[in-house]
């Protein structure tokens, strides 16, 4: 096997969310920690995808910007051609192992300055890493990048205001595709677009992967685009995977009782009138997370054991589950 | 519901939208005529820029500018609202019209904690005290999902994730109880399990307070779900309108067919997806006959030069000339 470009281990963020110090002298409120990303492994190979999926609020925006060194990690290494990048102290060796990779943000709107025309936008890679010698050059390849996202050239003198929400978000995959990256984190790429467009971002994507070998980690609430995208898919439940496996693996066999969940909850298309089942109970917050397994409160098979000690990832059948269920092989097998 | 015959809660009367620009007007909305019964949910799907949000944001009188409704009547319980002045349409909205935009950033200002948002829209509105409003508050946050609530209500938007922040948008539009909900995009950074939350909350609106709204969104599934009619919208103009199940089953028109067939499903293996060959022509050039023909696979020589007409097919009505007794022929 060969060296996975990119590997997390162990990864941590931690954000301090007390209320001012005063507040805390005054009211006697306590300090207050969200463990946003709490001890997180994985790899993934060059040339292919693994997708994050999971609740709102349960991390994967925050591994994204750790991955792409957006936020400084509390804890763990990220390691990019076996170079761990949480500890290079040569700020050149890292700004060039960083411009092989790009992000594309959850919200286009806030990525995206308004006060540049979107040429400029989409041209500031290209520039910044000196791809082409003449202006011409330059402007004929965002001009590819436009018709590539379904916009057209001559947009590209306009600002980002004078476009529909879907629109600017193209905006962005245009200007993260535009330095011809090696590494690319696309955090909700498509969530804002409608499904003609999203098939051909989707494609788009594809081809690029097939034709120069593109690394993609990949965030989406879409289980049928992850199903589409992936090759591996984790599953986050509040900062931590709780299972990881191969996409038709998941699919077709979930372990993890939150991967069951999440599966059947998946909007009915054919409008058969079956009611999605949403995951029972309540969301629990990553301030005071449930002790023991953090998914126990709302887990079906939770007993003594899942309430005081939490499971690790461990492998079952090539695939990597956190349950003490699975493990003591006692949970009903999926129908 | 559509077939009752109480007033509708809103009414759109062949609305037009244009924006003045250097190489001329930009006619984002097009001749857009729909209405929505009490109640009623009604879709807006349709092609990225094809004017969904605009025809929301004309409803709610916040056009960005240089936009303006250029003709065309915006009805509110029979009430024309889309002449009022800039203060009597500001009580209005946030009062009797909740909006939820696109952009959650541009509902929340980055200065002043959820709560303290939350308690202010909540006593402009209604007649709380303090305390009162901020328990109102927590109840809300609480409905959207937003674990320990008392405690997140004091942070900051930015310390929320992007699915925390559009929930705390969604309950601030909810929050005065409205009559009519503008939800533009509501669930699209949510994950399925927080989505159907978010859809029980508002069909549980919509049967028990009469609440009307108009669901912007291009997610089919939530569509499916929630939606009582649909409008699919194409470069300004409404190309199919009519009950949620005709329109996503046996869609109709040409367009609504190739949207229907881009949708990724689960477990189906396919290398690449179905995508609708050509892109949109720009507002500016829209060209004459059916603004869909370049991309159209069953165009005649009459979609070329005339604009088709919405007609009843079914329980729909569809703007395409392949429906029409004359066809698409010259
Ligand atoms: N400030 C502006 N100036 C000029 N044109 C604008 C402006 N705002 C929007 N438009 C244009 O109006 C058209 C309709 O935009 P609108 O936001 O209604 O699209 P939409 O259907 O909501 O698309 P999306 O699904 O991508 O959000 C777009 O093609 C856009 O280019
Ligand atoms: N800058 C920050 N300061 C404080 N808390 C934060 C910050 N960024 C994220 N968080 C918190 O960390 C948790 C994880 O957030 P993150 O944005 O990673 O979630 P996510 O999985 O991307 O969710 P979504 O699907 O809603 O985008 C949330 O509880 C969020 O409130
Ligand atoms: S460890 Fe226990 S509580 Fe957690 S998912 Fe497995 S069975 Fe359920
Ligand atoms: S009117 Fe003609 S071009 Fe337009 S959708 Fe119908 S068949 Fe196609
Ligand atoms: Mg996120
Ligand atoms: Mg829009």
């Amino acid at each position: 096997m060969t060296e996975p470009l990119v590997k997390a281990k162990g990864i941590a963020r931690y954000f301090d969310v007390s209320p001012p110090l005063l507040n805390r002298l005054i009211e006697g409120s306590k300090r207050q920690v969200v463990k946003a990303v709490d001890g997180v492994d994985f790899e993934i190979e060059r040339g292919q995808t693994l997708s994050l999926v999971g609740e709102s609020g349960c991390g994967k925006s925050t591994i994204a910007r750790l991955v792409v060194g957006l936020y400084e990690p509390t804890g763990g290494s990220i390691e990019f051609e076996g170079v761990d990048l949480t500890a290079l102290d040569n700020r050149k060796e890292e700004a060039k192992l960083r411009g092989r990779m790009q992000m594309i943000f959850q919200d286009p709107y806030a990525s995206l300055n308004p006060r540049w025309r979107v040429q400029d936008i989409v041209a500031e890679p290209i520039r910044h890493k000196k791809m082409f010698d003449t202006r011409a050059e330059v402007t004929s390849r965002v001009g590819e990048l436009l018709s590539q996202v379904g916009l057209s050239p001559a947009d590209g003198e306009k600002y980002p205001h004078e476009f529909s929400g879907g629109q600017r978000q193209r905006i962005s995959i245009a200007r993260a595709l535009a330095s011809n990256p090696e590494f690319l984190v696309c955090d909700e790429p498509t969530s804002a677009l409608d499904v003609s467009v999203q098939a051909q971002i989707l494609n788009l994507m594809k081809d690029l992967q097939r034709k120069f070998g593109l690394t993609y980690l990949f965030i989406s609430h879409d289980l049928a685009v992850v199903d589409h995208v992936s090759d591996r898919i984790g599953v986050m439940y509040l900062g931590r995977i709780c299972e990881l496996a191969d996409t038709r693996e998941l699919f077709s066999n979930p372990r993890h009782p939150y991967s069951r969940f999440l599966l059947d909850a998946i909007p009915d298309l054919d409008m058969t009138g079956k009611q999605r089942i949403p995951v029972a109970g309540e969301v629990p917050s990553p301030i005071n997370p449930p002790s023991g397994c953090t998914f126990h409160p709302r887990c079906p098979f939770a007993n003594d054991r899942c309430k005081s000690e939490q499971p690790e990832l461990r492998d079952v059948d090539g695939t990597q589950v956190a349950c003490h269920g699975v493990e003591e092989n006692r949970l009903e097998p999926t129908g | 519901m559509s077939t009752s015959k109480q007033q509708p809660l809103l009414e759109v009367r062949n609305l037009r939208v244009e924006f003045p620009t250097r190489r001329g007007s930009l006619i984002a909305v097009d001749g857009v005529s729909m209405e929505i019964a009490p109640g009623e949910v009604l879709g807006v799907v349709g092609e990225s820029g094809a004017g969904k949000s605009m025809t929301g944001n004309a409803v709610i009188g916040l056009l960005p500018s240089p936009g303006r409704v250029e003709s065309g009547e915006i009805l509110l319980e029979g009430e024309r609202i889309d002449n009022l002045p800039y203060e009597q349409m500001r009580k209005i909205r946030g009062k009797r019209i909740g909006a939820i935009f696109q952009d959650p950033l541009t509902s929340l200002n980055p200065l002043y904690t959820v709560g303290e948002q939350l308690v202010e829209t909540i006593q402009t509105h209604l007649d709380l005290s303090e305390k009162g409003a901020k328990d109102r508050a927590v109840d809300l946050l609480e409905e959207v999902g937003i674990p320990s609530a008392r405690e997140r209500i004091d942070h900051y938007p930015h310390q929320f994730s992007g699915g925390m922040r559009q929930r705390v948008v969604i309950a601030l539009a909810l929050c005065a109880e409205p009559r009519l909900i503008i939800a533009d995009e509501p669930t699209t950074a949510l994950d399925v399990s927080i989505q159907a939350q978010i859809i029980t909350l508002i069909k549980k609106l919509c049967r028990e307070h009469g609440t009307a709204v108009m669901l912007v969104t291009h997610d089919m599934g939530v569509i499916a779900e929630t939606a009582d009619r649909v409008a699919v919208m194409y470069a300004g103009r409404i190309a199919e309108i009519g009950p949620v199940a005709e329109v996503v089953k046996n869609a109709n028109h040409p367009y609504t067919h190739g949207l229907m067939g881009s949708i990724p499903k689960v477990g189906h293996e396919v290398e690449r997806l179905t995508q609708i060959d050509g892109s949109m022509p720009r507002l500016t050039e829209i060209p004459t006959g059916c603004a869909f023909n370049p991309r159209c696979t069953e165009k005649g020589p009459r979609c070329m030069v005339e604009r088709p007409i919405l007609e009843p097919v079914e329980n729909s009505f569809v703007a395409c000339w392949k429906f029409d007794p004359e066809g698409t022929g010259a």
